[in-house]
Formats: structure tokens, sequence, C-alpha cells
């Protein structure tokens, strides 16, 4: 079977699409609200048909080990958790960036700070495009608002960190996990063989064969001259992805006097706000960053020249708005409006956020 | 064509599945559906509810705050989603259990004796399928032969022979209407 149109939540998306990209292995902990994808893969039973592992580790610090382990090898790879599950595993996504390795990180998130609560958030935005982890390194971050962008992600989120052999991370939240929509699902895509990967990566660890040299993975350096020489490639890298990856969409920006800046379902919320917003004679529209890092700072710098204002949804206190305001630099004014630990705003209270700014200009 | 709907009730009453049912009838329309469960502790005996969205263009929100139809099958949620539904919007209930009836003028109520019905039926299980006919009766959003494809789709094969009872509770709960 190719492509075909099927019902199922985001989580139980990026089961399917993993065993169809190709992926090697998946190691995870259960953690609710992603549970699903675990539970999907071991239903899929997927070492059956692709040879696909999946294996549920023992907690979320030995899964991201597993998963360096298994990138080490040039082999694709992920894991999926949910907020304090994904900082549990920040020190195992540091050393990935540190040694160049391909990877994919799911995160569902869920309302913090701690353990929290099970309900949607996106309060980890601060720690998936800063760093998170100790040291100078960056994750490429996508942000799905869709079942089918949760797919799509998969794919994309792979083949980006190959390209870069840098890790990726899909943040998502609550709702886009346990939501259903209609999603189609891409064609099944082999494994590489043991030979296709040596082409691809000759910097595995995957047996010596006929090379002159081992293979060494490893972020240790001792000699800092050597460590920053590391670091400026790291960053050099860095560069050519902010250069090349920006991945954004608008909506209604053309007249738009007002702009919102949301991403992940947030974004879907803001723009059912949109609707009613316009039927009032509102004129606004909304920038929807897709990947969080690279952020679309040129395309919001590009906007703030035509509008009087900016308002940033977030499922947090207010974290992406700093970008925003970092690409606005002082042009116009930005403010935030967001609700917090598992709320999530109905376009009625975000149509109400929107209104205030309207009048206080 | 855009119907927004939130079914609301008990954990267990299957506020859940006739959301799932409804969607996939959707699926089978060839209409945009989203199907947004509340999820956590509350499932287990406390109150669930499932926002499903029907439309023949893409749907931007799967969140809402207002709803064209409301099924509501406890007391809890009557209070929570009567003044949920939009003027002229549909409020479908079933009275079982219910000590404070909506008051609201400005939309259709529609009680549905479907607790009673599934009783008759001798299968407490066709409950949620009574209501979901009852819905249809009073929203034709989607058609009887899709309910019927998507739960052929969905249903396990072992479970197929349910499907035509599963159809009866379906025509049942149009026929309270």
């Amino acid at each position: 079977m190719e492509e075909e149109v099927r019902l199922m939540k985001g989580n139980e998306a990026i089961a399917h699409a993993a065993i169809r990209y190709g992926c090697d292995g998946y190691f995870g902990y259960p953690i609710t609200p992603q549970s699903e994808v675990l539970e999907t893969l071991a239903e899929l039973m997927p070492w059956d048909t692709t040879g696909m592992v999946v294996l549920q580790a023992e907690s979320e610090v030995a899964a991201i080990n597993m998963v360096y382990g298994g990138a080490a090898t040039g082999k694709a790879v992920m894991t999926s958790s949910s907020s304090p599950g994904v900082s549990l595993k920040q020190e195992g996504i540091s050393y990935l960036a540190a040694s160049e390795l391909p990877a994919l990180i799911v995160n569902v998130m869920r309302g913090g700070p701690g353990l929290g609560t099970i309900q949607p958030s996106q309060a980890d935005y601060f720690q998936a495009t800063k760093g998170g982890g100790h040291g100078d390194y960056r994750l490429i971050v996508l942000a799905p608002a869709t079942v089918q962008e949760m797919t799509d992600f998969v794919g994309l989120g792979f083949d980006l960190a190959f390209k870069y052999r840098n890790p990726a991370m899909i943040l998502a939240d609550g709702i886009v996990g346990q939501m259903m929509e209609k999603v189609v699902l891409p064609p099944f895509r082999p494994r590489r063989t043991e030979e296709e990967i040596r082409q691809q990566c000759p910097w595995a660890a995957c047996g010596r064969g006929k090379r002159d040299h081992r293979n060494v993975i490893t972020s240790l350096e001792l000699d800092s001259a050597k460590m920053e020489v590391n670091n400026l490639r790291f960053q050099e890298t860095y560069r050519r992805i902010e250069e090349n990856e920006v991945r954004f969409q608008e909506y209604f920006t053309d007249d738009a006097e007002y702009l919102m800046v949301a991403f992940g379902s947030v974004a879907r919320i803001c723009l059912k706000a949109i609707e009613d917003a316009r039927a009032r004679g509102i004129k606004v529209g909304l920038l929807r960053p897709i990947t969080l890092w690279p952020f679309p700072t040129k395309e919001i710098a590009r906007l703030s020249e035509k509008v009087r204002s900016i308002l940033t949804v977030e499922l947090n206190a207010g974290q992406m708005i700093e970008d925003v305001r970092l690409a606005v630099d002082g042009r116009v004014p930005v403010s935030h409006f967001g609700r917090m630990g598992g709320i999530v705003p109905n376009p009625g209270e975000v149509l109400e956020a929107l209104e205030k700014l309207t009048v206080n200009k | 064509m855009k119907e927004e709907i939130v079914i609301a009730g008990f954990g267990g009453q299957g506020v859940l599945s006739m959301g799932k049912i409804l969607a996939y009838a959707g699926l089978m329309d060839n209409l945009e559906v989203t199907w947004m469960p509340s999820y956590g502790p509350e499932q287990r005996g406390g109150t669930a509810n499932v926002t499903v969205i029907l439309s023949d263009s893409p749907i931007s929100s799967p969140v809402l705050d207002m709803f064209d139809t409301a099924v509501v099958l406890n007391q809890q949620s009557l209070d929570k989603f009567e003044s949920k539904v939009k003027p002229g919007g549909t409020l479908i209930y079933d009275p079982y259990g219910i000590h404070h009836k909506p008051t609201r003028t400005d939309i259709n109520i529609v009680p549905v004796d479907a607790m009673e019905a599934s009783l008759q039926m001798k299968n407490s299980k066709t409950y949620n399928m009574i209501l979901l006919g009852a819905l249809l009766k009073c929203r034709p959003v989607v058609g009887n032969d899709a309910v019927i494809r998507g739960l052929r789709k969905t249903l396990p094969e072992r479970h197929h022979h349910l499907i035509p009872l599963n159809e009866e509770a379906l025509r049942k709960g149009m026929e309270l209407v």
C-alpha cells in the first residue's frame, strides 16, 4: 500500500511515519501525553516487517543514551517523551550535538515546571531553542500544528538531522499529540542497508572495514585549542542551517495592520480568532514559525515594518516573544498573551486579547 | 458546511467513542475532521468530553468556546455547556439523572430518553449509538451509511457481528427525536 488517508492521533502518526521513513530504532519511556507513540509502535510490531528496533528503556536517560549509541553507528534513531522526560534527556542531547550526530527527539509538551500537569503546554520553548543541555549548541526545532505535520516532520527531521549531522527535535504539544485528524501517510521507504549507511555516513563507527583509520565518536576534547576548533565548526554548521532551513507560514498578512505570532496548535486557535476579528473589521494576520530554530527573524522584521503592533500567543509566560522582540528591534510594540499550567485559551479569549491591543494601540 | 460539536458526560458512557464514530463517518464522507478529547484522569469516573468538527473546508482551531451542537449526558456537562451553544444551535440531552433542565429559549433543546431505550434494547452499550442517531436526526451532517462504513473500517473483524445492533440503535435514536 502506498499513500493512504487515515484518521489518527498525532502521536500515532509519529509512530507510523517513523516506520515508513525507514527508521532503524526507537528508544523511549512512557509518559502522558505522548505514550501512544510507543504504544502504537508496539502494536505495529515493525521488528517483524522492516526490522526496526522498538525498545522500552528503563528510563529516559537510558533511552537517549541508546539513541546516542545508535546514532554513532549512522543509524536513523529516535526517542520521544514529554516535558519532564525531555529534561532528563538533556545531557544526552548535548552529547549528541557535541558529537555531531543525527537523531530525532520528539517532545509532546505538557504543563510544568516540575512534574506539573499532563495537559498541553508550550513552556519548553526556551529549553528546545536555547540549548536545554550545557554548552553552545543548537537543535533544529520543528513545531507541528496538524497531525499531517506530525507525520511529515518525522521525515523532515531525520533528513535535516542527517544533512547537517545535528540532532533535530519535533516540539509538539498535548493538543496535536492527542487530537485525531485526517492524515496522508507517506509511502514506505526501505531502511538503508549497511553499505548505504557506510556511504552516507563515512564518519559512523560501524566497523573499520577497509578504511585506513578508525572512526571515534566522542564529545570529549581536553585540548582547548582543538575544542575551540570543534566549537567553531559547530557554529559554522548553525550559520548554514540559519541560512537555509528557516520555515514559516503566513496567513492574511497582505493587508494586516496587526500581526499575531504563534506556533503549533496555538497558531490554529489564533486563526479562528482572526476569522472572527476580520468579520469585525480588524485587519490582523498571523505568522506561524514552523522552525522555532532557526527562527524566522528576517520575515518578522519585514512584517514589523508594515504593522502597528504585534501580539504573540503562547501556552507559557512569554518565551518566543523574546525572539520576536529581537527580530522587531523596537520598531513596534510587541505584547504577549498566554495561559499556563495546562490551560488552553479558546479562540474567544485570544480575540479579546487582540481587541485590547487594537484599542490600546 | 461546518458543524462544531461537543459531546460531554461521564467517563465510561461512550463519549469519546461516539465522537470517534462521528469523526470516522466524516472521513467516509470526505469531510475535514478534527477530534479533540479531554484526556487524563477525568476519563475514569469523572467527566469526559470531546470536540468534533466536521467541515467541507480546512479546519482552523480544534479547540472551541462555542458550539453548533452539544450532546450532554449528565448534569455537570449540562451546567457547563448549555451556555456554550451558539444561538439557534442544538442541545441534545438525556433527562436521566438531570435535576435542573436546560432553560435557554434561543436554542433547540432536544431531550432523548437514551438510557431508557438502551435498557429496552437490553444492551446498555447501545447507549451512545442511540444518542448518535438522535444527533444525526437533528443535524444530518453525515449519512447513516457513512457511520456504518466507519464502524466497519474501525471495528476489529471479531466485533463485526455487533454492527447490526449498532445500526438498530442508530435508528432507535432517530425515532426518539
